[in-house]
């Protein structure tokens, strides 16, 4: 039993309490406790309840998402059996939340593979998700014996830290890839386990881009206080005009976020170039030009707004490769390298013909 | 709608006299790079490319090779001001969503 889990292994505890002993297994989304060949198995909950809901949207916005784990180990969905397929996950409670909501009225074991909170695809990138763990997982929990057959069903998106040539030569258990998103998995039981091109394969639709939009907003905070202080430096001396000079820089230096937070994914496929950053630099661009009409500003000033907003947003968006679906390394070492003189460049003459466009009273 | 980057799969080779035609590859590829054809596979998408690493990975005879990294632009910032290969920051990217490939 103590197998079962990582931590808090005292046999004689755990026999007598079973796992209610243990703080990590007292989840919402733990329904309760099976035996099978002698063993206390956590039956976990297929149906997503609201507090799932909520820590989901807690965790898109950055909220405790590296607290957002769940315990490694076998858990059981429905009622298992010797014969009943074994699905792999991470132990990032949003992928663990995928794969069992889409595993509705299956009867299935979930093997939770330890990938410190992190997603199958980030894990398995960083080898969390990988042929060591999955092979430790396998013989910790001593699945050989607990199922009569030798298959794992993976998701797809854990094959660049799996071998499953290798996991069949060290476990003897054969890996199958499943599909890229847990909501096809259905479609590909009843398909015979065959995949598509489209299952096979990962986009990057808006909804897609959106989800990963929340993040990025809360990590371009530090150019709100960065805008907010230049705009109200510009509009020195304080008096009656200040406000006057103030806010309209401020409305143009604080757009730049959802500039490049917000428009940029949403506009990613139709801006032109592939480099993030010139798609970003684009929008902060005409996002500065379009204030400068808008509240009348003087040449210089919108001009100024442009070097500041284009490099800001460029930037913004450059971050989004990260979390993009089809960015690869050398790529993205082109942009950074690139693109950082002309940023520095950019901000540097934005700045000073801000100075100028005030020193001169323009 | 299929979305092209920079450099794309340029490190992506594969060794067709060593290649046993046995699907792997055109298995775990998350953006349909492979074709199998006539008892070889074949790079079709290059462009496609990510270089992920999925392939090479659990090709079962060694014939495919890849130079795997993030195509990550925060990450090699991070890499660059610590003097590192490109790094991961912790509370970064990571995680937010199934679907996000960074780290
Ligand atoms: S995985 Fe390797 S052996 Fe199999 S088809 Fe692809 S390249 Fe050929
Ligand atoms: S490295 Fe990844 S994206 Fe590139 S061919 Fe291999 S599996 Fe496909």
């Amino acid at each position: 039993m103590s197998a079962l889990l990582s931590r808090k292994p005292d046999p004689a505890l755990t026999r007598q309490a079973g796992f209610l002993m243990l703080d990590e297994l007292k989840k919402p989304w733990v329904e309760k406790f099976m035996v099978f060949k002698g063993r206390t198995i956590p039956v976990v909950a297929a149906r997503l309840s609201s507090a799932d809901r909520r820590g989901s949207l807690k965790a898109r916005w950055g909220w405790g998402r590296m607290r957002y784990a769940v315990l490694p180990g076998l858990y059981a969905l429905g009622a298992p059996g010797e014969a009943s397929p074994v699905f792999v996950s991470a132990n990032y409670k949003m992928s663990f939340d995928a794969l069992r909501s889409s595993l509705v009225g299956i009867d299935a074991w979930i093997l939770v593979l330890d990938t410190k909170g992190i997603n199958v695809w980030c894990a398995a990138g960083k080898g969390t998700f990988g042929t060591k763990e999955l092979l430790g997982r396998v013989a910790s929990t001593k699945l050989a014996a607990v199922v009569g057959h030798r298959t794992l069903i993976l998701p797809q998106l854990g094959a660049p830290g799996v071998s499953a040539p290798e996991i069949a030569r060290l476990s003897g258990f054969r890996v199958e890839w499943g599909p890229v998103r847990a909501a096809d998995i259905k479609a590909w039981l009843a398909a015979g386990r065959r995949k598509d091109e489209p299952t096979r394969s990962v986009t990057f639709g808006l909804r897609d881009r959106m989800a990963v939009a929340p993040v990025e907003i809360v990590h371009s905070w530090p150019i709100l206080p960065a805008a907010l202080a230049l705009a109200a430096l510009y509009g020195l001396p304080a008096g009656g005009a200040w406000l006057a000079r103030s806010l309209p820089a401020a409305i143009l230096l604080l757009g730049i976020v959802p500039a490049g937070t917000i428009l940029f994914p949403a506009l990613l496929p139709w801006l032109p170039s592939r480099a993030f950053v010139v798609k970003g630099a684009l929008l902060g661009g005409l996002w500065a030009f379009a204030c400068g009409a808008v509240f009348k500003m003087p040449a210089l000033e919108t001009l100024a707004g442009f070097f500041l907003a284009a490099p800001a947003a460029g930037f913004l968006a450059m971050n989004f490769t990260g979390a993009s679906t089809y960015t690869c390394q050398p790529g993205a070492l082109l942009e950074v390298e690139r693109s950082f003189w002309p940023m520095i460049a950019s901000l540097a003459a934005g700045l000073a013909l801000a100075i100028g466009a005030r020193a001169f009273g323009i | 709608m299929k979305l092209k980057y920079l450099r794309n799969g340029q490190t992506l080779a594969l060794d067709a006299g060593t290649c046993v035609g046995c699907g792997a590859c055109v298995d775990v590829c998350p953006h349909a790079v492979f074709e199998v054809d006539g008892g070889k596979a074949r790079i079709v998408g290059r462009d496609y490319c990510m270089e992920c690493g999925a392939c090479a990975r659990n090709c079962p005879v060694g014939a495919l090779s890849v130079k795997v990294g993030v195509g990550c632009a925060a990450a090699i910032i991070i890499g660059k001001l610590r003097g590192t290969a490109p790094t991961c920051g912790e509370g970064g990217c990571c995680g937010e969503s199934e679907r996000s490939s960074c780290c």
